[in-house]
C-alpha cells in the first residue's frame, strides 16, 4: 500500500506526464519529500519556506489540508492526497 | 484561437452582470483533447470582491473530481472585470496555472448589471506570457 498523490497539468511534467503518482510518508511533509526523490522539482512548487504555497491547495482525502494541520498534516497508506492549483485571479 | 458556441458567450455575459460590480468567474469543461467548450459550470467567487475572485476551495475540488469522472477538462476559464478593461491583470498572470486552458475576461465596466456593449476577449497564459487570440462563434 501507498499513498496516492493526484498531480494537476502543471506539475506534470515533473511526472512524465503521469496524473497520479505514489509516495509514503506519515506526514503531508515527509510524502512531499518523498516524492522530490523521484519527481525532482516538484516540491518547491508546492512548498516554500512558510509552508504551503498560497496558490496551491492540497487535499487529504476530501478535506483541505489547511483545514487539518497543512504540511504537518498525518497520512496513512491508502489516503489519498490531491493538488489543485487556486483558480484566482483580479 | 477559440471556438465557443453563442449560447457560452451569453452565459459568461449573463453571469457578469449578475455579479456586478463583484467579479464574477467559472469553467466551460469540454472532452479532454478536443479543445472544444461544451458544459457551463459558473462558480461562486469565494472572494466576493469587484477587485479579486477565487473559487472556492472544496468548490474546486468537486469540480475536478467531477471533470476527471468525465474525462473533461477546463477548456475556458472565465472571469469578469467590472471596472477596467477586458485585459488580464498582474494578478490573473500570477495565478494563471492552466497552460492548455482559453483565459475569458469579461469587461462590465460600460454598462454594470445592464443591457449594452460589453468587451469580451481570450487569451493563452503560459508562464506569464500572456497571448492574445481571436474568438470563433460556431
Amino acid at each position: 500500500m501507498a499513498i496516492e498523490v493526484r498531480i494537476p497539468t502543471i506539475l506534470r511534467t515533473y511526472t512524465d506526464g503521469a496524473r497520479a503518482v505514489e509516495g509514503s510518508g506519515g506526514t503531508l511533509r515527509a510524502l512531499l519529500d518523498d516524492l522530490e526523490t523521484r519527481h525532482p522539482g516538484i516540491h518547491s512548487r508546492i512548498v516554500d519556506d512558510a509552508g504551503l504555497r498560497r496558490f496551491v491547495n492540497v487535499y487529504l482525502n476530501d478535506e483541505d489540508v489547511r483545514f487539518l494541520d497543512g504540511i504537518e498534516t498525518v497520512v496513512a497508506d491508502g489516503d489519498v492526497v490531491t493538488v489543485l492549483p487556486a483558480v484566482a485571479g483580479g | 484561437m477559440l471556438r465557443i458556441r453563442q449560447d457560452l458567450v451569453d452565459a459568461i455575459v449573463s453571469h457578469a452582470r449578475a455579479d456586478h460590480p463583484d467579479e464574477a468567474c467559472g469553467v466551460i469543461a469540454g472532452p479532454a483533447g478536443a479543445d472544444l467548450p461544451d458544459r457551463f459550470i459558473p462558480m461562486l467567487n469565494a472572494a466576493r470582491s469587484p477587485t479579486f475572485y477565487e473559487f472556492d476551495s472544496m468548490d474546486l475540488l468537486r469540480l475536478y473530481r467531477a471533470m476527471d469522472d468525465n474525462d473533461e477538462v477546463p477548456v475556458v476559464i472565465y472571469h469578469s472585470h467590472t471596472a477596467t478593461e477586458a485585459y488580464p491583470s498582474r494578478t490573473d498572470v500570477s495565478y494563471a496555472s492552466e497552460p492548455d486552458a482559453h483565459y475569458v475576461v469579461v469587461s462590465t465596466r460600460e454598462t454594470g448589471a445592464g443591457d449594452g456593449p460589453f468587451e469580451l476577449r481570450s487569451y493563452r497564459i503560459v508562464d506569464g506570457v500572456i497571448s492574445e487570440e481571436e474568438i470563433t462563434i460556431i
